[in-house]
């Protein structure tokens, strides 16, 4: 068995791989270990190139924030929340890992629709209300809609999708929704 | 041993779905691990131990295959021309006016294809293998023109050099073949022209019938549209600021459009006055199609006596009365009837397809008058022919006299005359295809002047007059104009249809129209950026471009019809033209069938042009569009009533769940009434039983964090949660919202019907 240094992470062909600590490497070196030097080029000052002994080193959000395929989104914030063990965005190796393992391309669709969800909820209460999807509106439109108009889409939204008459989305009324949205899984994706 | 083979293969399976699991990366490397330490120490035990490399290979290959099919993918869209532009014209106007230059794309393809086989089998045979210019009469411009051939004013009025080259029809020669590869020409000609008609039927059927065909499941169609929209549009790919704005501008504008078609459904008012006033808007725009038919009727007639008259008295305007009233026309009536339009308050989407009706109807009033009109000059000019023929033939006869008479021998040469020289006949159709040029030119030349000063120059005014102007001249009077999709469609399709009928006469005039529209596009874009503003209203286009490509196929055989006409009766002109000499045009064929098939081809058409074969062959075609039509009727009426059942046992299911939420309720006051029978049936039906459960709050995490972190291998159960969350159900606590009076209302009454779920137990027991 083989002893690694660095992470090699391909997450297009689904291999899971090997953290360092692990003795195991798998046998797949194509393409080349991208992810983990796209995390170091973050901070290089702050990651190490050895995580053998797993260092606990996490990057605050204002760095995540800025990566290019996350800076021009507008739930990037509520991504990186969601994402980061925290909760407050600031983000370890594992959690970079998780995230765009989650957004990538092989990720199935459930798995997704879950993640999804929770990015979606603004204030972590497992339920899409009111306000959560008026939020999500606004920062689609950049709040150019007026209010009458953002009412109405919210109450149309949870008119559509509430199976359980609450008055809210639950995961099972989003997922329920989401299976059946054609474009989803090629817009919840994103490619690094 | 087989208890063990099954271990590994059960190890290889959890690895391989391990990726499929929601669990954080930490859980998921742990028992890859584990599972791969396990296959690899048994595998090899087993003697397997190859099959892994073979396996990675294969997922390799597969990743390559994938990556290979988003590449050619992504390549194919990148060729289509203009994507972004128009992406950029949507995000900012809207689906509609997207749609105009979609269309016009469209168009450029297809008019591109005709191009090429114009240009492939009819021009450059004969510019390459033909014989050259000045060669012979009809490739020389006469005598009399001859000093004025080169001036200005005459080439922009196509005649000159223009006239005797290869955009138009007299300059093609009738040899029936040409050059080392024996080309035949005048049968090209013929066949192209014809093609041209074939190939935009099938172009425009097929596109019909695909547009129709993305009906969509209309199940699902509308029934999740606002939510998909919200949870959906994003594309999370998007990392460039400009493509974000253009992202955002759309998808603004889609909300907004479809909170118009919202509105559009729920608005109920007053029928009677709706109906009234919309029978009154139809019949006034009746009032003034039928005018305006009348005047070019009358106008017409009043040029035809101005046309015997001598060409010097008249003045300017009476030369030109026709044009300058259709014009009139044009311009003035496609308001009036948008204004009469206002009274019927349709749907934007339906009040546009209205208009584009009337303009249709008032446009096809011109068409008609200008082929009326072109028609008197055809015949005129038949009529002269007949003369210049009759003494070019005599003239002929006696040089040959003359010349057997002084010279005494039987073997004349022919007249040794300068080609430039040779009496010629006017060529009718050349002079038709002059014209349809003619027109096409200036009706490109109309179209920019218009979006040159109706849109720019008034954006101008608008914008720096506004400066030193009493009112606010952007929001009040004249402000920033809106993009006429109508108007611009409408050109579009008749022109096309000027382009299908003046392709034969003028196959030059296929390249103008490529060079046209691809200029279109450009300026058309550009105008529509800097100097429209989106509707007022803005709403989606119609899924289904049918409308203007059923306008397009009714053009399309407007247009055929006079030059199929032209073929088959009228005789083509003696000294010009690839036909000349000839009786008809379609004698062509003849001789070719004639002359170089074989003989049994020749008996084959013989008797497939036997009308006692025809005929069944016309009654089998119109038994077999009935039976189509009927059989599609039948399918149309299956899924109407497929929709229909999908439909019920949706709402069946949404009343069942809120059935069972309230008889649940019910059911456990039931309980807690009877301790010792519980009715409640198992509940596993419809929820997935919830694994993991907890679902912890972030706080408690965070106070274990330097623990987690320590060991690296301390899974963090509070974070592992599974995809189904626990029945929300159980965690209500209270009655359930605003349908909560009508669903308890639902709970006594349905006794039957709740027996339904519950009903059963009983009868087990």
């Amino acid at each position: 068995s083989l002893k690694s240094l660095i992470i090699l992470f391909d997450i297009e062909s689904g291999y899971y791989p090997v953290c360092t600590s692990d003795i195991l490497q798998v046998q797949l070196s194509f393409p080349p270990p991208r992810l983990f030097d796209r995390y170091r080029d973050l901070a290089p000052q702050l990651v190490p190139l050895d995580y053998t002994d797993q260092p606990d080193v996490r990057l605050p959000y204002e760095l995540i924030g800025s990566m290019p395929e996350l800076k021009d989104n507008p739930f990037r914030q509520r991504i990186a929340e969601v994402f980061s063990e925290d909760g407050e965005g600031n983000m370890t190796l594992d959690d970079f890992l998780d995230m765009f393992s989650v957004l990538s391309e092989m990720a199935p669709r459930d798995l997704k629709a879950y993640y999804a969800f929770k990015i979606y909820d603004f204030n972590n209460d497992d339920f899409l209300c009111k306000s959560d999807l008026e939020k999500t509106l606004n920062k689609l439109t950049r709040n150019e809609l007026t209010e009458d108009e953002v009412r109405m889409v919210c109450e149309k939204v949870i008119d559509e999708a509430d199976l359980d008459n609450d008055g809210r989305l639950s995961l099972e009324d989003f997922q329920h929704m989401i299976v059946r949205a054609p474009d989803f899984l090629s817009t919840f994706h994103i490619r690094i | 041993m087989t208890s063990l083979k099954e271990e590994v293969e059960e190890k290889k399976k959890l690895i391989a779905t391990l990726r499929n699991k929601p669990w954080r990366m930490k859980r998921r490397l742990k028992l890859l691990k584990e599972c791969q330490a396990f296959v690899e120490e048994f595998e090899g035990a087993l003697g397997k131990g190859k099959g892994r490399k073979l396996y990675a290979y294969k997922v390799m290959m597969a990743k390559k295959m994938i990556k290979f099919n988003r590449d050619f993918d992504n390549f194919k869209t990148a060729c289509i021309p203009w994507e972004r532009k128009i992406k950029e014209v949507e995000s900012h106007f809207g689906s509609s006016v997207a749609s105009y230059f979609i269309f016009l794309r469209w168009m450029y393809g297809l008019n591109l294809v005709l191009f090429a086989f114009m240009f492939g089998l009819v021009v450059l045979p004969e510019v390459m293998m033909g014989l050259p210019y000045g060669s012979i009469p009809r490739k020389t411009v006469p005598r009399a023109e001859q000093d004025r051939a080169m001036d200005i004013s005459v080439l922009l009025d196509f005649g000159g050099y223009c006239k005797y080259s290869i955009l138009f029809y007299g300059f093609y020669n009738d040899e029936r073949t040409i050059g080392v590869l024996q080309f035949r020409l005048p049968l090209s000609y013929l066949l192209v022209g014809l093609g041209i008609f074939g190939y935009s039927l099938m172009v425009v059927i097929r596109t019909m019938a695909r547009n129709s065909d993305e009906g969509g499941d209309g199940g699902d169609d509308g029934q999740f549209t606002f939510a998909f929209k919200m949870f959906t549009s994003w594309d999370y790919l998007i990392g460039n600021p400009e493509t974000a704005d253009n992202k955002y501008a759309s998808i603004t504008t889609s909300f907004k459009e479809s909170i118009v078609d919202e509105q559009e459904n729920q608005k109920d008012e007053n029928i009677h006055l709706r109906r009234f006033l919309r029978v009154l808007a139809n019949f006034l725009i009746l009032c003034s199609l039928g005018g305006s038919g009348f005047l070019i009727y009358f106008v017409v007639k009043r040029s035809q006596e101005f046309a015997n008259l001598d060409q010097d008295e008249l003045s300017w305007f009476e030369k030109n009365e026709v044009e300058f009233v259709m014009s009139l026309l044009g311009l003035v009536c496609p308001p009036l009837f948008e204004t009469i339009a206002e009274l019927e308050e349709y749907h934007p989407r339906i009040a546009l397809k209205w208009q584009l009706g009337r303009i249709f109807a008032l446009f096809l009033g011109n068409l008609y008058t200008f082929l009326f009109a072109l028609f008197d000059e055809v015949n005129a000019k038949l009529e002269k022919e007949k003369s210049i023929r009759n003494a070019t033939i005599w003239g002929l006869n006696e040089y040959y006299s003359n010349y057997s008479s002084y010279h005494n021998t039987t073997d004349i040469p022919p007249p040794d005359i300068h080609p430039a020289d040779v009496i010629r006949g006017p060529c009718w159709e050349t002079a038709v295809g002059i014209e349809f040029v003619k027109l096409t030119v200036s009706d490109i030349q109309v179209t920019y002047m218009t979006i040159l000063i109706g849109d720019f120059l008034r954006a101008m005014i608008v914008r720096f007059l506004n400066y030193c102007w009493c009112w606010d001249l952007e929001a009040g009077f004249p402000s920033y104009g809106e993009f006429d999709i109508s108007g611009n469609v409408l050109g579009l399709i008749f022109n096309q249809g000027m382009i299908w009928m003046g392709a034969f006469y003028a196959p030059g005039l296929v390249g103008l129209n490529v060079l046209r529209l691809l200029t279109s596009m450009y300026y058309q874009c550009w105008a529509v950026m800097s100097c429209n503003v989106p509707h007022e209203r803005v709403f989606k286009a119609s899924k289904s471009n049918n409308f203007y490509m059923g306008l397009l196929l009714l053009v399309l055989f407007l247009s055929l019809l006079p030059v199929v006409y032209t073929i088959m009766t009228l005789p083509p002109s003696f000294d010009c033209g690839p036909f000349s000499g000839r009786e008809q045009m379609y004698n062509v064929v003849m001789e070719t069938i004639e002359n170089d098939l074989p003989a049994f081809i020749g008996n084959i058409f013989t008797y497939a042009t036997n009308p006692g074969l025809i005929l069944p062959a016309v009654l089998l075609m119109v038994l077999a569009i009935y039976y189509l039509n009927a059989t599609s009727k039948n399918y149309q009426n299956a899924n109407l009533e497929l929709k229909k059942k999908m439909q019920m046992a949706r709402d069946e299911e949404k009343n069942r769940r809120n059935n069972k939420e309230n008889t649940n309720q019910v059911m456990q006051d039931l309980e807690d009434l009877l301790p010792n029978r519980s009715l409640l049936p198992p509940a596993a039906e419809e929820e997935k039983p919830p694994p993991v459960l907890e679902k912890g709050s972030k706080s408690p995490k965070v106070a274990k964090r330097p623990g987690a972190a320590a060991n690296g291998k301390g899974v963090n159960i509070q974070k592992d949660v599974s995809l189904a969350a626990p029945n929300p159900k159980a965690a209500v606590t209270h009655p359930p919202g605003p349908r909560g009076p009508s669903g308890n209302a639902r709970g006594p009454p349905p006794g039957p019907a709740r027996g339904r779920g519950r009903g059963t137990p009983p009868s087990r027991r």
